[in-house]
């Protein structure tokens, strides 16, 4: 703003009628910058330039498309709808509320066996949860640890917020409504009894939340002291400190309520649930063969017309399987490419019958 | 007896004030009473209101400066809309809070009164120092000390010599014995010259304070009207005895604020209208503000964006409640509304969701879009202050920016209307040669002792004789007056006289004599005195003066010489004076006539005869009868004078120079080439006009001119028939010539046969107000369709306030195109003011025009960098910052709108609000900023060389509808390849390595990511001139962008209510997804503008060469062009007064 204060002075030294210009100089600086001209690079694209880099671009494009493509297909991916509603599906049963708790069981086959660390997720469809007065309904205070959030929680969590005068913790309506089915993978061998895989469910959540944004309030050893003076959300079964047996992963600092507080973005979301770890012997980790899953069925989702499923797959350096990523490289790769033989062919045309071009500057 | 009197006088008034079009109609007669004595107890008058003296040329007072301005703000559509998005946001729960929208307006306002309220406060200090200036009013005949805005009308106001007069007095008095003052009328209407002006013969001996307190008189005039030349009144002067004398008043016995007292001591006047109703205040206009063609367009954008806006906010509500129909998506068991929500009436909710849904999309119409339009303008103009081109070493000054809000409009003019004395001209004139008895001699290089011959018979026994005739021809011949300075410093008197006249060339040919030895020294009770070579004093007495008139082209003296002989010489235009000559005579000096002319020098032809004593007789008894005739008496004296200047000698002919403003006519040929209609709009006589619109290349050799002039239709009878005649003749013509002008291009009619028009003030009259039926429209649109065909029009003889009357026709013509005036003096204010650019030249008449203009420069030829360089490259800055705004914020909010589809219609923002509010203010702001200020896509020495280039952006071509519907369908790409682009992103079960999810905000923010590396390299693509300054400024924001991106994520925020964005970039950033999608993202939205780019690239490198080509067999052709080439004599238009 330096520049502003001097250019004042000059544009209003004068002001109509002001005598005394005689004394002052007036001359304008002949600085670079306030005659504009200022050493500057001015580029401008030729076909020398720009031809080049579009096969460079073409160059570089299609070989990394081709990498994510074939990384991506090297993916391996199971998903299993579980919702029920189909009358043959062994969880029909579940879709009415008086079975409780309802336990069914979905047999499905791997084809290929799953090689490294396998993710375990559950997909959810239809489930608003960017919807802005679900997004909304959450007190990171409160979640965060904070003791007077903790007893009288932010008025964002409305209708969640109280629940016979007490305060609900956690309250607003994503915790409220947290992802409580319970899955478990059984392999089925022929010679012995089912092989229930080991699933880890610590590691499913941000670093970053489960140990800076998510925190238990303080207070005593004990959990449930620390919640004292609050009530469970509406729909849970248990309050929250008894999520998980594991003092690390109880509260809020459990690690699948973390991850159900991050608002997925789209109403069709996967959310992560266990993992399975590679073992150390030289088997996959899941090895082809007939697997089933023992769902213990507590989240309703019929009435919003929703989806339930669980989703096996392994991960490579990019992430879970997309085709996406890799089609579109190749595809903009080979457009440049093209584009570039195109231009050629135009430019070289263009050199023959030069000076006949019309003039629009 | 009084009352019919006074009837009959207001009559005409009043039909004359009809006439005058578009001027308020002042109706009904004032009564001053001198001195505000009462005249009689037994005459009562009603006791009339005037206002005070008081000049308000500024807008605010302290008081009403915050409401008003407030006001005046907010009548702005777009500071409107803001007030309207803050006041929802304040009432209604909507997705972002009202800090994003109220802080940025408060800003905006805040910075735009201040702005304002600065300007008002230079304009108030120069009304002060107007207001407040001393003059002396004689009260109980004493003479009291006043300032200028406490007299009242009827204040008797004593006025000394060079003194401009506070408001319009009627002189009563003035030092002089025959009650005479001279007035100069520069600062009104840049006349130089001395008027006389009269006093009614009753109150000349009343020089004194006392006497003049004795007066009872009453005045009785009209309401003020503003035209400078009209004044009707009378003075009803009670002396003894009761009885009145009535004497009547006319424009010369009124002396007009503005005007000056010259070479008269000191006058007594009475003051008539004061303030606000003087003459010159009335032909101010009302000061309004001036919008630039940009910001109209940008008025359109904001309505059609307005309208998506609305668009969108109106299908988002409709298809939330279709949607919601569905019950178990209106409220499913996971999230239940409160209980206020449940009982709201659903009109009411679906007013307040289509409200949420204006605001959550708003930000397309970005209120930073304002303040950076105000800061680029106002830290943009100091560049042309700044301009050492447009630094003048004479007055020590360079240009001065008194508006910043018309810039670009400098890029867009189309019409520019200059005043010629003073801006096209230097308004001084110089002898430069002459030519006596077929020798050329050079006036320029001579010694002050004796002329030297350049060309010729070196040897001739007479020679001497007719070079002493020549220069005592020069010295009788004209009507110039002297003038003494009053300098305090008595001995340098001698040499301090200047010449007086209302011909500039008189003077010139008067200060040429005195150069080779014969001075002028003044005339002495009717003897003119001259001083010749050998310092001796001759005395001539002055018999008659025949007076120049433009169908004569030539005037006379008829003198006695000390012996008694009686001479006659004659000066005139060389058509004039040849055939009055012997023909043996003509042939050199008309070589010479013709060749002076064609180097653009005025001509006068000199000649003399010998008048034995009983011609004289005879003539003298012509004149004096025809002097006193009633009827007809021009035609009859032209007649005699036609007679007497017959059977003369010719001695030589006269060369001056008016000399034009340097680069005066470089500047007019470059306004050409760059497509803009040149029109001189002058207070001055035609013949002068024409000539130096010849000398300026405004017309040329070959252009055909079209007179429309009183000469020209005074030949009939009945003057709107012949007039109707010859604009049905002139449209003939040009259409003939131009058949298919609307389809042929802009080059092709250029080099067809030019036409130029001439046109006068009291034909223009004529026209513009001929009678109230329809053929007054008929007349004005034939009138303007010659006026289009034109390529240079040229209207002489014009008032003030016609000026501006022409520049408002024009600026009302079809397709509005936008004009530019410049001038110098206070005659040109009202066109200056009219204009959508007005331009003041710091001249030498004052400063009212430079203070009154949005940009003042020293010279004319400043004009073609202002406009050329300064004037394109801010337009092509603006146009682009406009584009560009409106582009990166439907870039900005589309995706959010493309979200709403996918988020249930629940008005969820894409964007952190932290993104929303500072994408405009910090993270896109300044690059657009600094490319508006620096960018050149053209050097500015190619852009005042090549004055074609100005045509690319004519008519506003950066801001039609064709680049509009570019850029947004650009937007609307790029939007669209963000959402969906990470949308399809987001189909897969994670993005990283370790298979954890993303959520909602790490969606907005990839989104978010691409797009400020979009816009930020788009911007980058358009930059033609990378200072340090852009780099730093793009490289910047994007460094900026990530760094904030960090910091903002990387604490939990203990005044943020949800830690949405705790760690979510970093996150983002340790997936190799993203990074490759990001990419990929920015990529395909810059493909086609790179695609672009190369493409047009391509073409402009042809056009390059064949513009180097072009420019090389130019400079090769059209050098010689420079100086003027006329081929016609200018003899023909020369004259005098």
């Amino acid at each position: 703003m330096a520049m502003n204060y001097n250019a004042k002075d000059e544009v209003d030294g004068g002001p109509p009628g002001a005598p005394g210009g005689a004394a002052k100089n007036r001359r304008p600086d002949n600085t670079a910058f306030k005659q504009q001209r200022l050493p500057a690079w001015q580029p401008i694209l030729t076909a020398g330039t720009v031809l080049p880099t579009f096969f460079i671009i073409g160059l570089i494009f299609i070989p990394i498309g081709i990498g994510i493509f074939v990384t991506s297909n090297n993916i391996r991916e199971i998903e299993i709808d579980y919702t029920g509603t189909e009358p043959s599906s062994p969880c029909n049963k579940c879709l009415s509320p008086d079975v409780t708790p309802c336990i069914c069981t979905i047999n499905f086959t791997l084809e290929q066996s799953f090689e490294g660390n396998v993710f375990m997720y559950y997909g959810l469809s239809n489930f608003y949860q960017n919807h802005r007065r679900y997004v909304k309904s959450r007190d990171d205070s409160q979640l965060n640890g904070d003791p007077s959030a903790l007893l009288n929680p932010s008025k964002e969590c409305e209708p969640y917020r109280r629940n016979e005068d007490k305060p609900i913790a956690p309250c607003g309506a994503i915790a409220n409504s947290m992802f409580n089915d319970t899955l478990e993978l059984f392999l089925i061998s022929n010679d012995s009894a089912p092989y229930a895989i080991p699933l880890k469910k610590k590691g499913i959540a941000w670093w970053t939340d489960k140990n800076v944004k998510f925190r238990n309030p303080p207070g005593g050893e004990n959990l449930e002291e620390r919640f004292k003076g609050t009530t469970k959300p509406v729909n849970w079964l248990k309050p929250v400190y008894l999520l998980d047996s594991e003092k690390d992963n109880n509260g809020f600092i459990n690690e699948d309520f973390i991850v159900w507080m991050r608002t997925a973005a789209l109403p069709t979301f996967r959310k992560l649930y266990r993992l399975i770890e590679r073992t150390e012997d030289l088997h996959p980790t899941l090895p082809a063969g007939r697997y089933y899953l023992n769902i213990t069925y507590n989240y309703p989702v019929h009435s919003f017309d929703g989806r339930k499923r669980m989703i096996l797959s392994t991960i490579s350096w990019m992430g879970g399987k997309n085709p996406f990523l890799g089609i579109a490289y190749i595809t903009i790769g080979s457009i440049s490419f093209l584009l570039g033989v195109v231009l050629l062919v135009i430019n070289h045309k263009y050199r023959n019958s030069g000076n006949t071009a019309d003039i629009t500057i | 007896m009084k009352e019919k009197e006074l009837k009959q006088m207001t009559i005409p008034a009043q039909r004359l004030m009809a006439r005058c079009a578009g001027e308020e109609k002042r109706v009904g007669t004032r009564t001053v009473f001198v001195g505000n004595h009462p005249v009689s107890e037994t005459e009562a008058y009603p006791a009339q209101r005037f206002c005070d003296n008081r000049i308000v040329s500024s807008k605010y007072t302290l008081w009403n400066f915050l409401p008003k301005n407030l006001f005046e703000q907010f009548r702005r559509i777009a500071n409107f809309y803001f007030l309207i998005i803050f006041l929802v946001q304040v009432t209604v729960d909507t997705p972002t809070s009202p800090v994003t929208s109220g802080l940025p307006l408060f800003f905006v306002i805040t910075v735009t009164a201040i702005k304002q309220g600065y300007e008002d406060w230079l304009r108030h200090r120069a009304d002060n120092e107007v207001n407040k200036s001393t003059v002396y009013i004689i009260e109980n005949a004493k003479r009291v000390r006043k300032e200028s805005e406490k007299i009242k009308v009827g204040d008797v106001v004593e006025v000394q010599a060079d003194e401009t007069f506070p408001c319009d007095l009627i002189l009563l008095s003035s030092g002089t014995s025959d009650g005479t003052c001279y007035v100069t009328t520069a600062s009104l209407d840049g006349e130089s010259n001395c008027k006389t002006h009269y006093a009614v013969h009753d109150t000349i001996a009343l020089c004194t304070a006392e006497s003049i307190d004795t007066l009872r008189a009453t005045i009785e005039c009209e309401q003020p009207q503003p035209d400078l030349y009209k004044f009707v009144g009378r003075i009803n002067i009670y002396s003894n005895s009761l009885e009145a004398v009535a004497r009547s008043l006319g424009p010369e016995n009124l002396l007009l604020k503005g005007a000056t007292l010259k070479n008269t001591k000191k006058i007594y006047g009475v003051a008539v209208y004061t303030g606000m109703e003087t003459k010159m205040a009335l032909n101010y206009q009302g000061k309004s503000q001036k919008r630039s063609a940009v910001e109209k367009s940008i008025n359109a954008f904001l309505i059609v964006y307005l309208f998506i806006l609305l668009t969108k906010a109106a299908v988002c509500t409709t298809l939330k409640y279709v949607w919601q129909s569905n019950p178990y998506n209106d409220e499913p068991w996971y999230n239940q509304k409160t209980q206020k929500e449940r009982e709201t009436l659903k009109v009411l909710k679906m007013f307040t969701d289509f409200l949420s849904f204006m605001v959550l999309f708003n930000f397309i119409i970005p209120v930073s879009m304002y303040v950076t339009v105000e800061m680029q303008k106002f830290l943009g103009s100091f560049f042309i202050s700044w301009d050492k081109d447009f630094y003048d070493e004479e007055i020590n000054e360079g240009a001065l920016v008194n508006t910043s809000d018309l810039n670009e409009e400098l890029g867009q003019v189309d019409y520019v209307f200059t005043d010629k004395t003073g801006t096209l001209t230097e308004n001084s004139m110089e002898f430069i040669e002459c030519s006596i008895d077929g020798c050329k001699y050079n006036g320029v290089t001579e010694e002050v002792d004796g002329l030297s011959q350049t060309d010729g018979p070196l040897t001739h026994f007479d020679k001497a004789d007719r070079e002493e005739l020549f220069l005592r021809a020069l010295c009788l011949c004209h009507t110039v007056e002297m003038k003494t300075n009053d300098t305090v410093d008595g001995a340098t008197e001698s040499a301090e006289f200047t010449y007086v006249s209302s011909s500039p060339d008189e003077i010139a040919l008067v200060k040429g004599a005195k150069k080779f030895g014969f001075t002028f020294l003044g005339t002495r009770n009717g003897h003119m005195r001259v001083e010749n070579q050998r310092k001796e004093i001759e005395e001539y007495e002055l018999l008659h003066t025949l007076h120049f008139d433009s169908v004569r082209r030539r005037m006379s003296v008829i003198v006695k010489t000390q012996i008694g002989e009686i001479y006659l010489f004659c000066k005139g235009a060389d058509s004039a004076v040849f055939p009055r000559v012997p023909v043996d005579e003509i042939e050199p000096t008309k070589r010479h006539v013709e060749h002076s002319a064609m180097d653009g020098y005025r001509t006068l032809c000199v000649a003399f005869k010998k008048i034995t004593p009983d011609d004289y007789e005879k003539i003298n008894r012509q004149l004096v009868e025809v002097k006193l005739a009633l009827q007809d008496r021009e035609e009859k004296m032209e007649k005699v004078f036609d007679d007497i200047e017959t059977n003369m000698n010719l001695i030589g002919a006269t060369a001056v120079e008016d000399k034009l403003q340097d680069q005066a006519a470089e500047t007019i040929d470059a306004l050409h080439a760059a497509g803009l209609k040149v029109w001189v709009l002058t207070g001055d006589k035609m013949e002068t006009a024409k000539s130096t619109c010849y000398a300026c290349r405004l017309f040329q050799t070959g252009t055909e001119l079209l007179e429309l002039t009183t000469k020209s239709i005074e030949e009939c009878e009945r003057k709107e028939d012949r007039l109707h005649e010859l604009l049905i003749e002139y449209r003939k013509k040009l259409l003939r010539e131009f058949p298919k002008s609307t389809i042929r291009s802009h080059k092709k009619a250029w080099t067809d046969q030019e036409y130029g028009l001439i046109i006068d003030g009291s034909t223009l009259s004529l026209i513009l107000n001929s009678s109230q039926d329809s053929s007054s429209n008929n007349y004005k649109s034939i009138f303007l369709q010659i006026c289009m065909k034109c390529t240079a029009v040229l209207c002489c003889r014009m008032a003030p306030l016609q000026k501006a009357q022409i520049v408002r026709m024009v600026k009302n013509l079809k397709g509005s195109p936008i004009t530019l005036s410049i001038g110098d003096g206070a005659n040109d204010v009202s066109m200056i003011l009219e204009s959508h650019v007005g331009i003041g030249i710091k001249g030498k008449e004052g400063r009212q025009a430079a203070r009154n203009s949005d940009y003042s420069v020293p010279k004319f030829k400043h004009l073609k960098k202002l406009l050329l360089a300064h004037g394109h490259l801010y337009y092509v800055r603006i146009a682009h910052l406009v584009q560009y705004f409106f582009y990166k914020n439907l870039c900005f909010i589309l995706p959010q709108f493309l979200y709403q589809f996918f988020c249930g219609f629940s008005q969820q923002p894409l964007y952190d609000a932290a993104y929303l509010t500072m994408y405009n203010i910090c993270f896109t702001s300044l690059p657009i900023l600094a490319y508006s200020l620096l960018e050149q896509h053209i050097n500015i020495d190619t852009l005042t060389s090549e004055p074609r280039l100005y045509m690319n952006i004519s008519g506003n071509a950066m801001l039609q509808l064709g680049p509009f519907l570019y850029w947004t369908f650009l937007a609307a790409f790029e939007g669209t390849v963000f959402f969906f682009g990470t949308y399809f992103l987001f189909q897969t079960s994670s993005l990283e390595d370790n298979g954890k999810v993303y959520g909602n905000w790490t969606f907005g923010t990839i989104v978010f990511t691409v797009l400020v590396f979009t816009v930020t390299l788009k911007l980058a693509l358009d930059t033609r001139f990378w200072t340090w300054i852009n780099h730093f400024v793009i490289w910047g924001s994007l460094a900026f962008y990530v760094f904030f991106s960090f910091f903002w994520g990387g604490i939990i925020w203990p005044f943020l209510k949800q830690q949405r964005m705790y760690f979510v970039f970093a996150q983002m950033l340790s997936s190799v997804s993203t990074w490759l999608a990001i990419v990929f993202l920015i990529f395909i939205s810059l493909f086609p503008e790179i695609l672009l780019i190369v493409l047009k690239n391509v073409r402009r490198r042809s056009a390059r060469r064949n513009l180097s080509c072009r420019r090389a067999s130019d400079s090769l052709s059209a050098r010689p062009s420079v100086r003027p080439l006329l081929l016609r004599t200018f003899s023909d238009e020369s004259n005098m007064l």
